[in-house]
């Protein structure tokens, strides 16, 4: 894992030091709401309906078990005990109180993190594979292009009040488990298919929110050296030319949709060329330097396969289950990486308490080299697990509530906080991802239904990325009560595609029968070991519109009253 | 704030306390407001004349730095408590729906209006 060197420490201790005299001015009351909001949101103080909240960063989702341990600490001494790991791989308290969070951020500090560039017209915490530096089809570990660009981008003058807040997302891998379509920019590690040389796709103008838009191809392939001159050249033209009189119209997406991608790619190139690409491109060194910090770790040598596993597998149908979904293989012989399901059936997805955080931060270090991943899709990983120890691992999860086997399934819901806790939310969303967890939960009906990723976003800002699911679910509000629009066919890989309303809003309560329909058409249409996107994608939206139409109001109750 | 923007009467007024975040409403007689934690004690504002003097209170008070984002609410009184009309300023009168064991629901005793299952989906 990286570590801080003696500039990153001094600056994050003279960052929180700064928003200690800031907090104390505005105790005191000489400094407005309307002086001190920009100032905390730069720090990652929101203020919600009940509370304040603090976003801290997690960058490219990994921690360390130390990191892990002190988040429990923090959620304790300053919270209610529990925190929500989000969709950029953030880690959110709702609770803290502002004289409090000078003291969280230096106890942030103390183990290398901060909630520095978590909100505001900045680059955002920069986002990677969770499975970096242990997938299979790995082309190259992407995180020490993401510390590259987090460095780079910590605190740049030139990109410190952008039109609007700007999100990068880095994958070194075939299959995209980053979503780097639905990003600012999406960068894809990938080898030159004539040279073999390492590069970069750089892809700019995807995004969510209420203009859904995949990100475009820029640039087919760059040289791994010149990344920060390219990035620089691409934030040069959006900071120039996006527009910064609408804040709707205001994403890196509008530009490049408005004056079309070849043009946006001629601008970048333009001034690309014309930059000084070696005084903004970072020195060989360093990014050598970096990169060490993310160098294998030392395992084992190991057999492929492990016997006292397989035993394990054999003897217990739970535990058999739970490897299926939620282990995934491993680069190295003899390992794996697993999936910590923060989705247990009925419950806030995402949320973790303190205990558990413990838990995990044990296992970390018994079993996966002290190391834990944080994923876009609400749940954590031990990427560094050997096979041999799974089932002791499982077990243990399995005593704190973390060993639900939907990893991927379609009771592993991606929600926003939605109204519960939002001030911009319309409707709620945790509720919704709750009665839908409980229809769904035998884990025998979700295996049958196999792959499904349902989101679910509370307003149209999309947190929960709603777009890209394949059912999405977006929470409105309409003639004053909750409403929620369904899209179908959303994707969130390499084959990103942005959803298509299948018909009306409809009530809280009529949601799980809708989803139940739709569900049913898929296992009636699929063909063979096709997946529900596959149909999807073959039968298109009509028969889902038809079984949609017919959703009624009968049957709810058992909804009615988990939402209520 | 603008007297065209005033919601509805009745109204209540709400903001958030400013060390703390926590949601709080102007309590006690018209010419002595101050801040409750309890949602049961707003003061109405029933006619023009009170609700222009939560105006002026939540003016003040935002002008001293003790609260933020202070506004007038619409609300319904039920069994003699201001119960706002709408859900999301219901949520942020209560606490989350989905944890009772957070926010005014488990700090208060509140009045049965603002805890009966229907509240939040009327």
């Amino acid at each position: 894992m990286y570590r801080y060197d003696e500039f990153d420490e001094r600056f994050v201790r003279e960052r929180v030091a700064q928003f200690r005299d800031q907090v104390a001015r505005r105790l005191s009351g000489s400094l407005t709401e309307d002086e001190f909001k920009p100032l905390r949101l730069k720090n990652g103080v929101y203020l919600q309906l009940h509370a304040y909240m603090l976003r801290i960063a997690v960058p490219y989702g990994t921690l360390s078990s130390r990191q892990m341990r002190q988040l429990a600490l923090i959620g304790e001494r300053y919270d209610r005990g529990y925190g929500h790991f989000t969709t950029r791989t953030n880690l959110q308290f709702n609770w803290p109180k502002l004289r409090d969070i000078p003291d969280i951020l230096d106890l942030l500090a103390d183990v290398e993190m901060h909630a520095i560039q978590t909100s505001g017209n900045c680059i955002r915490n920069v986002t990677a594979d969770h499975f970096a530096g242990v997938a299979r089809d790995e082309i190259e570990d992407p995180r020490p292009t993401a510390e590259l660009i987090r460095q780079w981008s910590s605190l740049h003058p030139e990109f410190d009040y952008l039109p609007r807040k700007f999100k990068i997302a880095v994958t070194g891998a075939a299959h995209d488990r980053a979503v780097i379509k639905a990003h600012d920019i999406g960068l894809r590690i990938l080898r030159h298919p004539q040279t073999g040389d390492i590069g970069y796709e750089v892809i700019v103008g995807g995004g969510l929110g209420r203009t859904p838009m995949i990100g475009k191809v820029v640039r087919d392939f760059l040289p791994k050296a010149d990344l920060l001159a390219y990035l620089e050249a691409i934030m040069r033209v959006y900071n120039l030319e996006g527009r910064r009189d609408n804040k709707y119209k205001a994403r890196v997406k509008i530009l490049v949709h408005e004056i079309g991608t070849e043009e946006f790619s001629r601008r970048v190139e333009e001034e690309f060329a014309r930059l000084d690409g070696p005084s903004v491109n970072a020195d060989p060194a360093e990014v050598a330097r970096i990169a060490a910090y993310f160098a294998a770790p030392s395992y084992e040598t190991l057999p492929a396969g492990d016997h006292g596993f397989e035993t394990a597998k054999a003897a217990s149908p739970a535990f058999a289950r739970w490897v299926e979904t939620n282990v995934t293989d491993h680069r190295q012989p003899g390992y794996a990486a697993l999936t910590i399901s923060l989705k247990p059936i009925g419950a806030p997805p995402g949320d973790a308490t303190s205990e558990q955080m413990r838990v995990v931060a044990d296992l970390a270090d018994a079993y996966s080299l002290s190391e834990i991943r944080v994923t876009h899709a609400q749940n954590l990983v031990l990427p560094h697990v050997k096979l041999s120890d799974l089932f002791a691992v499982w077990q243990r999860l399995g005593e704190a509530e973390l060993a639900t086997a939907n990893a991927g399934l379609i009771t592993d819901i991606i929600a926003c906080p939605g109204l519960d806790y939002c001030a911009l939310a319309t409707a709620r969303s945790i509720p919704i991802a709750q009665a839908i967890a409980r229809r769904f939960a035998d884990p025998v009906r979700q295996k049958e239904i196999g792959v499904l990723n349902i989101k679910i976003s509370g307003c149209i800002n999309a947190c929960g990325h709603h777009h890209v699911g394949h059912i999405g679910i977006l929470g409105l509000e309409k003639r004053g009560i909750e409403s929620y629009q369904i899209t179908l066919g959303g994707d969130a890989t390499e084959n990103a595609a942005i959803g298509e309303i299948l018909g009306p809003g409809l009530a809280a309560e009529d949601v799980p029968d809708a989803i139940e329909r739709i569900v049913g058409v898929y296992l009636a249409q699929r063909e063979a070991d096709e997946s529900f996107i596959e149909t999807t994608r073959r039968i298109g939206l009509a028969p889902f519109k038809a079984a949609f139409q017919g959703a009624s109001r009968q049957d709810s109750s058992e909804v009615s009253h988990a939402v209520a | 704030m603008a007297a065209a923007k005033r919601p509805a009467l009745p109204v209540i007024l709400l903001a958030n306390d400013l060390l703390d975040g926590d949601v709080v409403f102007a309590t006690g007689p018209v010419d002595g407001l101050h801040w409750s934690r309890d949602p049961g004690a707003a003061l109405v504002g029933g006619d023009e004349a009170t609700a222009e003097r939560l105006e002026a209170f939540a003016a003040a008070e935002l002008g001293r730095q003790q609260v933020v984002d202070a506004y007038l609410v619409d609300v319904a009184v039920e069994d003699g408590v201001p119960v706002p009309r709408h859900y999301r300023e219901r949520m942020k009168t209560t606490g989350p729906s989905i944890r009772r064991d957070l926010g005014k629901q488990a700090e208060l005793p509140l009045a049965e209006a603002f805890t009966n299952p229907a509240f939040l989906r009327a």
